[in-house]
């Protein structure tokens, strides 16, 4: 039978659909109160650098941000598409490898913590 | 002989004027523009978090100024659309069967929204809002 490597783009990809849908709206809202001079207490300097600093905080921002990134960079090819630009192989290389460098360079700043 | 197949012309950037549906469809695909330079902006606040309460104190200003705060008000708004319409298609996407019978679908989507809200204000919760 002939393998796929479907499975591996799709995975991330509904995990990180499933993220968005439940925590970005939220998130948004928080840095979206920052900006307007309300900044929540947890977006404090010591607050979310504690968090950030514990292994388990470095895992939940590294698991919403990297599966976020590789979702919408695949849903933004699909858009890509849609509006007409058919040079998927170059836009599905810049948007997904710009996923994994935003993963890494995200873990990168994690680890630095 | 030769015979000419019926080729219907779609066109490649227009198509979805077509159709209020189409519409719905690429005004959800839209979305992802907005939660796509969303994460970009995650990731530049990892990068100042990292970097210092120096850095973090910058960016958090940075997040004030007007444009910032008109795209996170979009954002905002393409976010929650997103979410949404996800969490309506659950009930087409993951039917569920319990012996004979289909849970109704807006029981299904129903659970998603009761969960979204629940996560939600426990978010806000543990980053200190109320």
């Amino acid at each position: 039978m002939a393998k796929s490597h479907k499975p591996v783009v799709w995975f991330p990809f509904a995990a990180g659909g499933t993220v968005i849908a439940f925590f970005i709206p939220v998130i948004v809202l928080l840095t979206l109160m920052a900006a307007l001079g309300h900044v929540p207490a947890g977006l404090g300097y010591d607050k979310l650098h504690a968090f950030a600093a514990n292994g388990l905080g470095k895992l939940i921002i590294f698991g919403v941000v990297a599966l976020s990134l590789w979702s919408s960079a695949h849903r933004l090819r699909c858009t890509f598409y849609d509006f007409g630009a058919r040079a998927d192989t170059l836009v599905a290389t810049v948007l997904y490898v710009g996923a994994i460098v935003g993963s890494l360079f995200s873990a990168v700043y994690l680890l630095r913590i | 002989m030769s015979r000419k197949p019926l080729v219907r012309e779609v066109p490649p950037t227009t198509w979805y004027f077509r159709h209020p549906r189409y519409l719905r469809y690429m005004s959800r695909e839209v979305t992802s523009i907005f939660v796509g330079a969303y994460c970009v902006l995650l990731v530049v606040g990892l990068q100042s978090l990292s970097s210092g309460e120096a850095a973090w104190e910058d960016f958090l200003m940075a997040l004030r100024s007007p444009a910032s705060i008109a795209f996170q008000f979009l954002a905002l708004i393409a976010t929650v659309y997103h979410a949404a319409t996800w969490f309506n298609a659950t009930q087409k996407a993951m039917p569920l069967q319990i012996g004979e019978d289909f849970v109704a679908g807006n029981i299904i989507s129903g659970a998603h929204y009761v969960a979204w809200a629940v996560l939600s204000v426990g978010v806000l919760i543990i980053a200190g809002v109320f």
